[in-house]
């Protein structure tokens, strides 16, 4: 493949795919909640400007209403609820440090080269630019994946959680110029919903332990015959 | 090469065969001599020692010779056992480090007297010290030279001994018989994997010549197998971590001209080791080599230098760093293995002749660190930088060949190291030809350790060179230090004029060195030099291109214009002349005194702070009874308790358990006897 | 080579050399006069740091007892490597001799060595201040150096090439492409640019807080000439990684040809270029407050990740196969 023979619009996503792949690292290494919030909003925004992007190249028209669909969504009213969940449980001025960042930056870059090694063998040569989409995607799911697994606080769990998701819907909308629209409008409700329910959950969790630290959440295992 | 064709007809491989049998010979005369001596101990001072530089001079000789000839030669000598003589064989690689040995022996040679000279009226035996140099050095020459595996590990093991009785030579100290007896024992683990790794080719090629190993059958899973024995066996001399515990416990140990020895050409002599069979021998190679090597190599040179960074006792900051270099060569080396199992044979090459390049190079800027050091344990009696201070005005010769050696170490242009990190580099920059996404992708980050590594190679240097030769002396020894006597300073400024020139003009000696992958990989380097002498040009001029010759020129020149310019032709217009000298301004506070300095431990503070998870770091702070506080810093190596502290506890309950067999009674022991060699006949049946 | 080293191309690199050199402290000036605008004062004259040049370079030097030779070496040298580090960059024209004496690696290696020197002089005198300022310009600098390598790297990758005149010239020839490496690259250099020039979040050039400076803590010893030559190089030096930035990621108005033409357009191109660029960092100095010391490092990881991601879309983006 070479790159100075794209169209300029097909460059134009692959610059927006990287920023998306950019995003994803200052949301695992991002301390301020806050910051990471604002991370994730331009990270939906981004998305949704794949997505229009897409639907400009291919003329596919269903797809600007998906692209404006997940900019409603993901770049502003969750990032808007969790504003004000955050505000609720009074969690503007909360930082959460990794215990070594450096280490789990390093494995996010070991998951990229991964997930671009899983992808060579899988699609045709012919199709290396959306191979190579498909890869940033892939490590975009595996790096929210990642910070679920190594961030503590709850609304960060929230955030890797749903960067997951952009992940997926950036591989559905490069790989197959995008779903069905009623897929499309039933994922969103879905992810909305759990949004919601999250809210629901994280002020329930902080009522009974008194934190949002996953962590905590330890002391729920069955301890064998020795509890009261 | 002009030169060549002027000095044919006395070149020739049979005189440079010769010429390396007169160093074996010359340093096993040393050697005898030593042990003749007695009681006379100016023997060591003025014949032992100054043989050594002899032998250096005909061993350097004999590889700068036969690497202008180009040819290989081979004899078998009448020794041996007598189905199994001895083979000799001078090709390229031997000759190339036969001449890396040689270049830093000379300048030990050179040192020594003036170094051993301490020693006369100390308690210490002279009679091992030189008798075992020389049969370390017989050691480390056979080695090269051997063409067969039973030589060669005879070999091994005499420079493993003979230098394990040197690392033992201040046996006074508990810990130095410790670091002696670990370094013997992984001495003896890394000779059983690499004896292993033979046996596995002898067994498909039938014999232990170097010949039939080279034309042995072997299977790919076998081929493996040897590979990683040899790698594990020579990777456990070279210090690659995690098996590097042994090296910063005895390189320092050892009297200083036997650690500049040990760091700067024994640990080459592993790297031959496992050139000659991974490269040689074996050569049927697979990318997942290259990939292993170049990892351990990215651990070894990114951990060794943190290390080195958190010493503050010089030898053994010098030995950390040996660990950080060695593992350069092995990520040059890891490179030239993937660019030659993608069949890339001109840039596995260059890789290749990167990595023998850095051998050169660290064999020179370390040995010429390690005198320095001894230098100054000489003349202060201090290893200890937190008690240096200002040693460049009391010992200015010293000061200006340790910032040359600083200067190299740190890979800074117009000198010698910056040539062969930046071959490296241009052998990683060409990782796009190669097929494989994955391992394009894999070689820049490892090219980003690479370079990782070198910048804080310059911070643990900057931190070495300001706290022991800047600034104020930190304690009394430090400030009646005195000049180091000639032959010292001989010994240094040879290897410093030498890191310098191998900066300046790297295409003489990639020339000179081209041989070597052109014998051994079948493929040289020829555009290196194609641009002419002045340029230096790897792969093709329009790829890259650097010149030495005119850097140089051209920092000297706009240097010396402006110091001229400023302080004769501008100064004198303006009517000021001279500088004025007054006290240090330091922002108006009190005068400076010499304990308000930053020491090795506060000038590593940040570093530590950002790279603590390396470590594992004790610091407290207590305050005493008077008020006053004491800052208490103790760093350890996570490998001792994650690896070596398991395994030794492994050894020693499977011992406890063996110590059952020692019941005390002879017939006990003798039923044991007649048990095995029942059980050995029926196998043999 | 050959037909590189001919007499007009080395006239021209000296010209330009002297270029560097020249319009160091205008470069300066004109940043300071921005963000004194930015702040509502009027500022001072764009020929002020000329004037404090000249006034350094009038003026005796005095220097401590306790300084060894090396002090008074170590400015020539930090001056002349870093001056010889800008000449190797392309500013009004491509394809110069300096560029083949000298690729990035060497450019790199030349700026590394200026600092090693730069440290070792902060030591000389044996002040704590001196000490400080060494142990945290090298922390920086260690950080910073592979982000640097690898910003380059990925454009080297790019145009298989670590000369920067092949660089531009292969961008050049290339067209307007958007390519996500040079992207990346483009954000890790800039943040190396501003840590290795010593500007604000990272460093502040005009602090007088002695427990808060970096650069200037080594060179509180200097006075008269030396300091000016200290001085001097550190505004080569931002001019160099000013001229960097521009030329070699909007390298359009660049010179290719030795004709007078060729040589004023690319004059005026990068003037130009560098003033918006420095205009730029003025208003980031203004919006911006300067970090603790121990967020320095936070600040060049986020570099080098940006640098490495450079790389990496490289492999992943733009090569395939």
């Amino acid at each position: 493949m070479n790159l100075t023979l794209l169209p300029l619009l097909q460059q134009l996503l692959l610059v927006l795919a990287a920023i998306v792949l950019f995003l994803s690292f200052v949301l695992l290494a991002q301390v301020r909640l806050i910051s990471a919030i604002h991370a994730f909003a331009w990270q939906g925004a981004l998305v949704a400007a794949v997505t229009a992007v897409v639907a400009a190249t291919g003329q596919v028209h269903h797809l600007y209403f998906s692209a404006a669909l997940t900019l409603a969504l993901k770049a502003l009213l969750i990032p808007w609820m969790l504003h004000r969940l955050i505000r609720q449980l009074e969690l503007e001025r909360h930082t959460e440090s990794l215990q070594s960042p450096a280490l789990v930056t390093m494995g996010a870059v070991a998951l990229v080269i991964f997930s671009y090694w899983l992808v060579l063998p899988m699609i045709h040569a012919e199709m290396t630019f959306t191979r190579n989409i498909i890869a940033i995607s892939l490590s975009v799911v595996l790096i929210g994946l990642l910070m679920m697994v190594f961030r503590t606080q709850a609304v960060a769990q929230v955030l890797g959680f749903m960067s997951m998701e952009n992940g997926l819907f950036l591989a559905a909308v490069s790989a197959t110029d995008g779903m069905p629209l009623v897929v499309e409008l039933g994922v969103a409700f879905d992810v909305l919903v759990a949004m919601v329910l999250f809210g629901v959950f994280f002020l329930q969790l902080r009522d009974s332990i008194d934190s949002l630290d996953v962590d905590r959440l330890n002391r729920l295992r069955e301890t064998g015959g020795d509890s009261q | 090469m002009s030169l060549t064709t002027l000095l044919t007809p006395t070149l020739s491989m049979d005189t440079a065969l010769h010429l390396a049998g007169l160093a074996v010979v010359l340093a096993l005369l040393s050697a005898v001599v030593s042990l003749a001596a007695g009681r006379a101990r100016w023997v060591l001072r003025r014949v032992a020692t100054p043989l050594l530089g002899c032998v250096g001079l005909a061993a350097l000789a004999a590889g700068v010779m036969a690497l202008l000839v180009g040819e290989v030669v081979s004899v078998t000598l009448p020794l041996g056992l007598p189905w199994l003589p001895w083979h000799i064989r001078l090709d390229a690689l031997s000759a190339f480090f036969l001449a890396v040995i040689g270049v830093v022996t000379c300048a030990v040679g050179l040192y020594g007297p003036s170094y051993v000279r301490g020693f006369e009226y100390g308690k210490d035996s002279l009679t091992a010290l030189g008798g075992f140099s020389g049969l370390f050095l017989t050691g480390m020459l056979l080695v090269v030279l051997a063409d067969d595996a039973f030589l060669f590990m005879v070999a091994w093991e005499l420079m493993s001994l003979s230098s394990y009785f040197l690392v033992a030579f201040h046996h006074e100290h508990a810990e130095n018989r410790r670091a002696a007896f670990l370094y013997l024992l992984m001495a003896h683990v890394g000779g059983l994997m690499i004896l292993l790794a033979y046996g596995v080719l002898a067994a498909f090629g039938d014999s232990f010549a170097f010949v039939d190993l080279r034309a042995a059958p072997v299977p790919a899973v076998w081929a493996g197998v040897a590979f990683a024995l040899a790698f594990v066996g020579f990777g456990m001399k070279a210090g690659l971590v995690p098996l590097h515990a042994w090296l910063p416990e005895a390189h320092p140990v050892a009297p200083s001209h036997i650690s500049a020895l040990m760091s700067g050409v024994m640990l080459k002599v592993a790297v031959y080791g496992f050139i000659r069979v991974c490269f040689d021998l074996i050569g049927q190679i697979q990318w997942q080599w290259g990939v292993v090597v170049l990892a351990i190599g990215c651990l070894s040179a990114l951990f060794g230098v943190l290390a080195a960074l958190m010493q503050t006792d010089l030898k053994r900051l010098l030995a950390y760093s040996s660990v950080e270099n060695l593992g350069i060569i092995f990520i040059a080396l890891g490179l030239s293995l993937v660019f030659l199992s993608a069949d890339f044979t001109e840039l596995g090459a260059l890789a290749f002749v990167a990595a023998l390049y850095h051998c050169l190079n660290h064999a020179l800027f370390k040995g010429l660190l390690f005198l320095g050091a001894g230098t100054i344990l000489h003349s202060t009696h201090e290893r200890d930088l937190d008690q240096m201070g200002g040693l460049l005005r009391r010992m200015p010769w010293t000061g200006l060949f340790f910032l040359v050696g600083v200067l190299s170490i740190s890979a800074l242009p117009p000198f010698n190291g910056f040539v062969s990190e930046w071959l490296t580099f241009q052998a990683a920059l060409q990782a796009w030809q190669l097929d494989s996404g994955v391992l394009r992708s894999l070689i820049p980050i490892a090219s980003a350790v690479l370079a990782l590594t070198g910048a804080l190679v310059a911070v643990t240097f900057v931190k070495v060179y300001g706290i022991a030769f800047l600034g104020q002396a930190r304690s009394r020894h430090v400030r009646r230090a005195h000049r180091a006597p000639w032959g010292m300073l001989a010994g240094q400024g040879l290897l410093a004029v030498l890191c310098l020139a191998l900066g300046v003009l790297p295409t003489w000696i990639i020339g000179l060195i081209d041989a070597v992958p052109r014998q051994v990989l079948g493929d040289g380097l020829p555009h290196a030099g194609a641009s002419g002498w002045l340029w230096l040009t790897p792969v093709s001029p329009q790829t890259a291109s650097y010149s030495g010759p005119l850097v140089v020129l051209m920092l000297a020149g706009i240097g010396l214009t402006a110091f001229w310019g400023l302080n004769h032709l501008w100064a004198k217009g303006a009517a000021v002349r001279w500088v004025r000298r007054g006290d240090a301004w330091d922002c108006g506070f009190a005068p400076p005194s010499s304990r308000m300095q930053y020491t090795a431990t506060a000038f590593a503070q940040p570093i530590r702070r950002v790279f603590g998870m390396v470590f594992h770091i004790e610091e407290s702070v207590t305050t005493q009874e008077d008020g006053s506080t004491r800052h208490r810093l103790r760093i350890s190596d996570r490998f001792w308790g994650v690896l070596y502290l398991p395994i030794a506890r492994a050894v020693e309950s499977s011992a406890r358990r063996v110590v059952r067999l020692q019941s005390g009674n002879v017939r006990v022991y003798l039923g044991w006897t007649l048990a095995t060699l029942v059980g050995l006949l029926w196998i043999i049946t | 080579m050959g037909d590189l080293l001919t007499a007009p191309g080395w006239g021209i690199a000296v010209f330009q050399s002297l270029l560097y050199v020249a319009l160091a402290p205008l470069l300066v000036g004109w940043l300071r006069k921005v963000k004194a605008r930015l702040q509502n004062r009027r500022g001072p004259s764009l020929l002020q740091p000329y004037r404090d040049l000249y006034k350094l370079l009038a003026k005796e030097a005095r220097v401590a007892h306790t300084a060894s030779p090396l002090f008074r070496a170590a400015p020539y040298i930090v001056f002349t490597a870093t001056w010889m580090a800008a000449a190797t960059v392309p500013l009004l024209v491509v394809d110069l001799p300096t560029a083949a004496i000298a690729d990035i690696i060497v450019l790199v290696g030349l700026l590394a060595l200026a600092r090693v020197f730069l440290a070792l002089a902060g030591m000389d005198v044996g002040t704590a201040f001196g000490g400080m300022g060494a142990s945290r310009e090298m922390l920086i600098g260690a950080l910073a150096e592979p982000a640097m390598l690898m910003a380059v790297f990925t454009l080297a990758m790019t145009a298989h090439s670590t000369n920067l005149s092949s660089v531009i010239d292969h961008h050049l020839s290339d067209g307007f492409v958007l390519r996500p490496s040079y992207l990346f690259a483009l954000g890790g250099l800039v943040l190396v640019a501003i840590a290795e020039t010593g500007r604000i979040p990272v460093d502040n050039p005009t602090t007088h807080l002695e427990l808060t400076m970096v650069h200037e803590a080594m060179l509180l010893e200097y006075s008269g000439r030396h300091l000016a030559l200290m001085e001097w190089a550190a505004q080569v030096k931002l001019l160099l990684y000013g001229t960097l930035i521009v030329n070699v990621f909007f390298p359009w108005g660049i010179g290719q040809g030795w004709s007078p033409a060729a040589l004023g357009l690319g004059l005026a191109a990068v003037v130009g270029k560098l003033a918006v660029l420095a205009a730029a960092l003025a208003v980031g100095e203004t919006v911006l407050a300067k970090m603790r010391l121990f967020r320095a490092p936070a600040f060049l990881n986020l570099a080098l990740l940006l640098s490495l991601l450079g790389l990496l879309s490289h492999v992943i983006l733009e090569v395939g196969a």
